[in-house]
């Protein structure tokens, strides 16, 4: 198929950017979307032509590295999967497809498509662990039990990948069903239960420092979700928080 | 021939690893805070030594070309996580792990170190748990097992179908915990570009920013490497797009002998390549082994009637299907080692039974796992008589808790649905067993170069069994090195920051530069990627899963002839002070092109069939072993560590001899 693509570009992170024009021929409807997107570049390389920077690595969904908001939604148009698992037979011949960075104030466009996602980081280590040394001495794993439903669930939370489709995609660009995610995981588990309520404090203020906003319980962060992380996570959150706050 | 020592301690097997940690040097806590340690790599292995290393308090600087240390490849492990638990009562242990080990990699490992890594293997299971891991519970809230390729227990623990996201992110809580206490600095976006050598001792490394293209210098008293394998040196395979070679192939090029270069895992479940466009493989886990049954049609008629559409799989009734594995190896059928069930599927495609267009597939069968879960649930919830409908819809349901995941993945490559047709599978390269040569401490022959995970080359021999990457790169990294590397660092508690404005530095950091800029500044003519999948194609074609003496010559020649035309006629747009992701895949590709020629180097020396590699003048002629790779013990039981001499063409041999003491080498038999 024959596709018209209108891409940001951004030269770095102080440039200004600008939606650029370009059309690709020949795309198989087997091809990934970002196998697309190889074809494009190979086009401007071989052309002289600086290639389109994008974030990608395992290519199988589970990384969380691909980032690009594709037609105004988070990794695409399809439900449940990452732009790597995203394939062409979801367009059609002669499309016009539009292809941005993720935006959010908290995550600065580093150069074309990619994004400064570290915010993310910092987060995590305000308090995303268990503090336990690694040291070879801990008890058998097998005296901590834990029932099946919650240790389903918490890998349910666990499954996050860190993409931030959930802030691309939320018109307040909050980070709730991320940091959600985290802090459910290690609620439903008894390991973590000492510090859960420093815990879900310090992720929850520096999400905040960060500049992320809030929940205002639209949904859309669910929906676009590729792993379908559900918003009970954030009420479980903040049923965390009330109860650190008590 | 100069040969190697392993430093392997004396005594018997199972009291070598108590006893070298009861009497090796010890860096006093007070002193660990003026040490400073360097980790290139921060998958399993590289994120738990970091994480280890800064807790007891090393200064850690960790370095990842990734935005985060969760996104290494080390995240898209699926199966599980070995350990000798027992907890099934079927008759695991130590000994037993350590024996499945050897014997899966098809002797080629180094006892002590597989030993080590059977008996280390449960407190992984143990500290996992602890930081939060959610494994998988029966329920009775205890952690639940199942088995793998080339095993009769069941010991591989496993979360869902993304363990190794599950480990990995363990291991990132753990880094994310020293981070905030500021034992570790993390350099992400980060590439290491050479080691820094000063006396003879690895002292630090040369990194590029690979957002501003800055070319840093860090210093510390020790380096690691554990920057995971080389399976992209064919262009396609399940890595990640950017694993690469790099810094092992520097240290190698600084001293670091590089050991087993050819043995490489071809893995037997992978979905089939589609087309030229494509950019890598996709793994589909060995854990679906434990309830798919592979099989290709009996009948040519029907293979071809299959690839014309004019029959579906599910057509054809239970005689006219040859269930190859079972009919073959009785006692393991669809469980058989990786390497046994690759070279059995590339048999069958190769005599023209393959089920796709390009005649490169066999299918994966889920309908009797479907059939018999459905029927037990029926009884279990006390539906009498229930239709087959009903014990589909059941059956799947199980299924689909098992592996939901992995067949949503799966419907998303191949647009058909896994749970009503067989899935379609295809042997690739997958895991590189071969790496940097280190001894019983993980150091390379860098003194203070140490090399951790699937970057050495130590536990997995010729052949990796399901579910043990993962217990390896965690035993190096949380349970083995922060005590090996203490007796190297015992010396230098009055040592002293190391400085980086000295003639070391300065070389290094030259030779980093003028390479960034040839290749801004060459006018050639051809992508990068062009020149990578001319790689792969002849790695492939003639160092592949099978290979003989003329091939692997050719390939020699071949690559040299590529590797020469990089040089001339490579492309790199954008310049070297930017973030330049064709300049990136411009250094790697460099260093696969050495690494290729040396690769089939190695395998053209290796005259013998061994794990996943099968040498076509080494098969078994007679005896119920008939076809079967034939392994030579006599001549090839060592480890062909080479050292580096300019060109791979020109690299030295050494030996390391393998003993074996505690298990017998035999042919392997899996019947």
């Amino acid at each position: 198929m024959n596709l018209t693509l209108k891409i940001w570009r951004q030269k770095d992170s102080n440039a200004k950017g600008q939606m650029v024009d370009y059309k690709v021929a020949d795309i198989s409807e087997h091809m990934s979307f970002l196998e697309m997107m190889d074809v494009l570049n190979e086009q401007l390389v071989n052309s002289g032509e600086e290639p389109i920077a994008f974030d990608h690595d395992c290519r199988e969904g589970i990384c969380g590295t691909c980032s690009m908001f594709i037609n105004g939604e988070p990794h695409g148009p399809d439900r449940g999967i990452t732009t790597c698992q995203l394939h062409m037979r979801s367009f059609k011949d002669g499309d016009t497809i539009t292809i941005e960075p993720f935006r959010a104030a908290a995550f600065p466009v580093i150069k074309d498509l990619v994004v400064d996602r570290t915010s993310f980081e910092r987060i995590q280590q305000a308090g995303g662990y268990i503090s336990v040394n690694t040291s070879g001495n801990t008890q058998d794993a097998n005296a901590i039990p834990i029932s099946k439903h919650d240790a389903d669930e918490a890998m349910d939370a666990a499954a996050c990948i860190g993409c931030g489709a959930c802030v691309a995609t939320c018109k307040n660009s909050s980070a709730m069903l991320f940091v959600g995610a985290k802090v459910s995981q290690y609620a439903l588990l008894p390991q973590g239960q000492v510090e859960a309520a420093d815990r879900v404090r310090n992720m929850v203020d520096q999400m905040d420092l960060e500049g992320f906003g809030n929940c205002t319980n639209t949904g859309a962060c669910e929906i676009e979700c590729p792993k379908g992380i559900s918003l009970e996570n954030i009420a479980r959150m903040n049923r965390e928080l009330m109860k650190a706050n008590i | 021939m100069a040969t190697l020592d392993s430093k392997v301690p004396k005594g018997p097997i199972q009291d070598k690893w108590t006893d070298y940690k009861n009497h090796i040097d010890l860096v006093n806590p007070a002193n660990k805070r003026h040490i400073d340690v360097i980790v290139v790599g921060t998958g399993l292995a590289g994120g738990s030594a970091a994480a280890t290393l800064a807790e007891l308090g090393y200064n850690v600087k960790a370095f990842a070309y990734q935005d985060s240390p969760r996104r290494a490849h080390s995240i898209a492990a699926q199966g599980g996580i070995n350990a000798a638990k027992n907890y099934q009562g079927d008759g695991d242990s130590t000994y037993r792990l350590f024996y499945d080990t050897v014997k899966g990699g098809d002797y080629r490992s180094r006892e002590a170190n597989v030993y080590r890594l059977a008996e280390v293997s449960a407190n992984i299971i143990d500290q996992c748990v602890a930081q939060g891991v959610p494994f998988a519970r029966d329920y009775g809230g205890l952690l639940d097992n199942r088995s793998f390729g080339g095993v009769l227990v069941s010991r591989t623990f496993y979360a869902k179908g993304q363990t190794g996201q599950q480990l990995l992110l363990g291991a990132y809580s753990a880094m994310n915990r020293q981070i905030a206490r500021g034992k570790i600095e993390m350099f992400n976006r980060h590439e290491m570009l050479d080691v820094v050598i000063v006396d003879g001792k690895a002292r630090g490394i040369i990194a590029r920013n690979l957002i501003t293209g800055e070319i840093e210098r860090h210093s510390a008293h020790a380096v690691v490497v554990g920057s995971g394998g080389y399976g992209n040196v064919y262009f396609l395979s399940t890595n990640a797009m950017g694993s690469n070679a790099t810094a092992a192939w520097k240290i190698h090029k600084k001293g670091a002998y590089f050991a087993n270069p050819c043995y490489t895992q071809i893995h037997p479940t992978c979905i089939p390549r589609s087309g030229d466009y494509q950019s890598k493989l996709t793994l589909m886990s060995e854990s679906l082994r434990n309830d798919g049954r592979i099989w290709v049609p009996k009948n040519m008629d029907d293979v071809m009637a299959i690839r014309e559409g004019r029959k579906k799989p599910t057509d054809l009734s239970e005689d006219e299907r040859d269930y190859y594995l079972e009919r073959r190896y009785p006692a393991f059928g669809n469980l058989v080692p990786r390497d046994v069930a690759s070279r059995a599927a590339k048999e069958r495609c190769d005599a023209g039974y393959g089920v796709n267009a390009t005649g490169e597939a066999v299918y994966l069968d889920f309908a009797s796992a479907i059939e018999r879960y459905g029927k037990e649930q029926a009884k279990i919830h006390n539906i009498s008589n229930p239709s087959k409908e009903k014990i589909t819809e059941l059956g799947e349901a199980i299924v689909e808790a098992k592996y939901g995941n992995l067949f949503q993945m799966y419907e998303k490559i191949v647009d058909q649905n896994p749970y009503k047709t067989p899935m379609m599978i295809y042997p690739a390269v997958h895991y590189t067993m071969g790496g940097i040569w280190v001894d019983y401490n993980l150091m390379t022959t860098i003194p203070g170069c140490y090399c951790i995970g699937e970057a050495n080359f130590s536990d997995h021999g010729a052949n990796r069994l399901g579910a043990s990457a993962l217990m390896q790169g965690l035993a190096d990294g949380y349970f083995v090195l922060p005590y090996t590397i203490g007796d190297y660092l015992a010396d230098d508690i009055r040592t002293g920051k190391i400085p980086t404005n000295t003639k070391e530095f300065d070389e290094a950091e030259k030779e980093v530069k003028d390479r960034i800029n040839f290749f801004v500044n060459n006018k050639g003519t051809k992508s990068v990627d062009y020149f990578h999948k001319k790689l792969g194609n002849v790695m492939w074609n003639k160092a592949g899963m099978s290979r003989n003496a003329q091939g692997l010559t050719e390939a020699m020649a071949e690559i040299k002839a590529i590797r020469e035309e990089f040089w001339k006629d490579v492309f790199v747009p954008g310049t070297a002070n930017e973030m330049n992701p064709e300049l990136e895949k411009a250094g790697r590709v460099a260093d696969f092109l050495e690494l290729g020629e040396l690769f089939a180097k190695d395998a053209l020396m290796r005259a013998e069939s061994c794990g996943g590699h099968f040498r076509e003048e080494s098969a078994e002629e007679s005896g119920p072993q008939k076809g079967e790779a034939k392994r030579d013990d006599e001549n090839f039981a060592f480890v062909a560590a080479w050292e580096y001499k300019g060109e791979p063409a020109d690299a030295v041999l050494h030996k390391e001899e393998l003993e074996f003491k505690e298990i017998e080498l035999k042919q392997r038999s899996y019947k």
